[in-house]
């Protein structure tokens, strides 16, 4: 088993999520993480969604989520070849003895104090999974009191964009 | 735009001289004048309160007829049935809640067989969406895994574009059934109607054109295979590649076996033909599959049905999958050369590199081959027994319906024992002339199949071939053929059970038959009762406005069956009591490997001298 990134990019109508996510479900396949947004062209919505699984039902789920009427294109984007980025926001127990170690943590981290209470810290962080993780296991000592996660985004490297030809296609069908 | 005009099916209507003039419409209107547009002549379906808006223009039109169904399953198959033996998209239409789930079985049904199916279903009214409103069912989500794609109308001025968009989805690419929910306030709602709409599906983009390197690649194999086999699937019936199947067959001299869907796609007749493969298969079909050194597989899918035991399944066999969706090809075999596009391009391109490298001087040469074919053929055909009782053999009562129907008639099949001698004997030579239910195995579907074959076809004769079971669940539509001057001929397989299972039964559960048994008593209270009377099919069909004869001897079955074709001004129902022990052979049991085939009960063929090759 192996985690794989893909970038699904989808016309921006009611229930293409729902299309998506059942395909997922009903081929057997769990979604480690699931990033749905706006991208440059207001028709066209970007579903980044992280899976694990084999490189043969790997194909086999591509190729079915390809013929969904509003799917444009997926990309499987290769973790050397672009930028992956989650976004954490997490409340961490602090007082005055504390606080200062945990600022220390989060400028390590090169993370965000966003809120603060005399009970609590709120921390804000992106970075990949490993970096996230590696904050949170430094913070858990203090105690977590609440975190929220986003999903995994990713973006390839390079000049290169892959909505160019979607966007063409979607002009000349307007 | 370019990319989706491409498809081999015919498009939605176009319009010369650009788009008509705006016409001040209502919602409803709209729907009925793009139904007319796209070519629609016939719609099976049933009025409710939501839909109700769409059946007040319908009554006007003169283009579309409308079939009242008693049920709207029966206007899901009917329009499954019109779709397979008219080649065009079928047309069903349904109120919402329970009218629009009735229509769930049927729309899985053609989704399984890629069959061209627009479904159109009434909603509750916008704002009542999401309310558990009176008859209120999330169809689109209820139907979302078993279509190709659906709508949920959301303007009244979408409904042309809608429309046409379903159909082109429906007919092009890889067939299967489209859903259209329109809320019953956007059919009232006042908009306009302009046609030809302008459609917009940038991701709906199917390939039917082959690669060239990989039909040469294909042409190769061919070549230089020793032991090939074509494998036919329903994809070459839909893609209307028949004729140019029969070139590539004759021009390569490869065996063809058809599979359950692509009957009549190559001439059972044909000295190259060797039946249909699977768990039900021709012994020389499934042994062709399993001895082959070249399977090429044509809009065919390596169904659990055809392949048996997977791993085991064509252990010596390159493969070449040629297939207009792209996911079928590796889903279950892997390719040695795949190619995705369109059946018949695929086929007309393969004709061509073949002659080429015969004109090379690469002709493959399957003598030895067709040896081992011939002998396999000759030891193993398709046969049964005559019941020692006298009763009637249910085998030869279906070969000879087939024998004395008319020319160019079209079978529609249940599903169980009746299904699969229907598929061995009644020959198959032309085209869109069996319908059945094949992948999803819908009991009841050949009834009002035939129906809508019927109203498809009125210049053919239609045979519905069915079982008792079968029967029960889909009858009433028998009356829509007898108010709607449909005229099928109905044979009723009765043997009094649930034939198929009770054949498993036999076989795998030391013969305890646990509720196969269709009469309506205990055979210990009611030792006579065999169960054939409850219901009585004669009364039940003559009630439902059909003619309807019973056949129990072998010496009238000639007779009744010339009646039946006889009479072509209601529907014919014919209740053949037939022998209950009767089995369906060859047979390879589920989840064995297809070498363990058995010609009939405890006969393993033997293939002698191929064994370790």
């Amino acid at each position: 088993m192996s985690k794989h990134t893909l970038s699904v990019l989808v016309e921006n109508t009611p229930g293409v999520l729902a299309r998506i996510t059942a395909l997922f479900s009903r081929r057997g396949f769990n979604i480690d993480s699931l990033a749905v947004g706006v991208t440059e062209h207001p028709d066209i919505s970007r579903i980044t969604i992280v899976v694990s699984v084999e490189d043969f039902p790997l194909e086999q789920v591509t190729k079915q989520l390809n013929k969904l009427v509003n799917v444009l294109k997926i990309v499987e984007l290769e973790p050397t070849q672009a930028v992956q980025r989650e976004l954490v926001l997490v409340k961490v127990r602090s007082d005055n003895e504390t606080r200062s170690q945990i600022v220390e943590i989060v400028q390590l981290f090169r993370a965000k104090t966003v809120d603060v209470s005399p009970e609590a810290v709120t921390i804000e962080a992106t970075g990949s999974g490993d970096k996230l993780s590696a904050m949170l296991r430094m913070l858990e000592p203090y105690g977590i009191k609440e975190l929220v996660q986003s999903g995994t985004i990713a973006i390839g490297r390079g000049a290169r964009s892959i909505t160019d030809r979607s966007l063409r296609a979607l002009d000349r069908s307007a | 735009m370019t990319e989706q005009a491409t498809g081999a099916h015919p498009q939605p209507r176009p319009r010369s001289g650009g788009q008509s003039a705006p016409e001040h419409v209502t919602g409803a209107q709209s729907l009925i004048r793009s139904l007319e547009e796209v070519g629609a002549d016939t719609v099976f379906g049933i009025p409710g309160g939501t839909i109700l808006p769409a059946y007040d223009p319908l009554m006007d039109s003169t283009k579309v007829r409308h079939v009242l169904v008693r049920h709207e399953q029966g206007a899901g198959h009917a329009a499954t049935g019109y779709a397979q033996a008219t080649g065009k998209v079928g047309v069903c239409m349904a109120t919402s809640g329970p009218g629009a789930t009735n229509l769930v079985t049927p729309i899985a049904d053609a989704n399984l067989d890629s069959v061209p199916l627009v479904a159109i279903t009434g909603q509750v009214v916008s704002s009542a969406i999401g309310t558990d409103a009176f008859q209120e069912a999330d169809i689109v989500g209820i139907t979302m895994p078993i279509t190709k794609h659906s709508f949920l109308v959301t303007k009244a001025e979408d409904i042309p574009r809608v429309i046409a968009q379903a159909f082109h989805i429906a007919s092009t690419g890889r067939p299967g059934p489209v859903l259209v929910d329109i809320p019953k306030d956007i059919l009232q709602k006042k908009t306009t109607f302009s046609w030809p709409p302008v459609m917009d599906l940038p991701g709906y983009r199917p390939v039917t054109k082959p690669h060239a390197k990989q039909i040469r690649e294909a042409a190769k194999l061919i070549s230089a295979a020793k032991r090939p086999v074509l494998y036919v699937g329903g994809g070459v019936l839909k893609a209307k590649a028949t004729a140019e199947l029969k070139v590539l067959a004759e021009l390569t001299g490869a065996p063809v076996t058809t599979t359950l869907m692509a009957l009549g796609a190559f001439p059972d007749s044909h000295p190259l033909h060797v039946g249909m493969p699977g768990m039900h298969g021709a012994v020389t079909a499934v042994t062709a599959l399993q001895k082959a050194d070249l399977i090429v597989a044509l809009g065919a899918r390596f169904d659990d049905r055809v392949t048996g035991k997977l791993d085991s399944f064509a252990p010596y066999a390159k493969i070449v999958h040629a297939d207009i969706d792209p996911a079928e090809i590796g889903k279950n075999r892997a390719a040695d050369v795949p190619i995705v596009g369109d059946a018949r391009e695929v086929i007309a391109d393969l004709v061509q590199a073949v002659q080429k490298e015969h004109d090379e001087g690469n002709k493959g040469d399957y003598t030895a081959w067709w040896k081992d074919l011939s002998r396999w053929r000759d030891t193993y055909p398709l046969g049964y027994d005559q019941p020692e009782d006298g009763s009637l053999s249910p085998q030869q009562v279906i070969e000879r319906i087939g024998q004395l129907a008319p020319e160019g008639t079209i079978f529609a099949a249940g599903v169980g024992q009746h299904q699969m001698w229907a598929a061995h004997f009644v020959q198959y030579d032309k085209p869109a002339t069996w319908l059945n239910s094949g992948g999803a195995g819908t009991m009841g579907y050949a009834v009002p199949a035939a129906m809508g074959a019927q109203a498809g076809r009125p210049d053919r004769t239609v045979w519905a071939i069915d079982g008792d079971g079968c029967f029960q669940m889909t009858n009433q539509e028998l009356t829509t053929c007898a108010l709607n001057n449909i005229p099928i001929k109905v044979a009723v397989i009765n043997n009094g059970a649930l034939g198929m299972v009770r054949q498993w039964q036999t076989l795998f559960y030391n013969q305890r038959y646990s509720n196969t048994v269709l009469h309506s008593g205990p055979d210990d209270v009611n030792p006579d009762a065999r169960g054939t009377r409850v219901p009585d099919f004669v009364k039940l069909s003559e009630a439902m406005g059909c003619y309807a004869i019973r056949c129990e001897d072998p010496a009238d079955l000639d007779k009744v069956i010339e009646e039946a074709n006889s009479i072509n001004d209601r529907p014919v129902v014919v209740d053949f009591i037939v022998h209950e022990d009767a089995m369906v052979w060859p047979m390879v049991a589920a989840g064995t490997s297809n070498d363990e085939i058995m010609a009939a009960r405890d006969v393993r063929p033997d293939f002698g001298d191929n064994e370790d090759d």
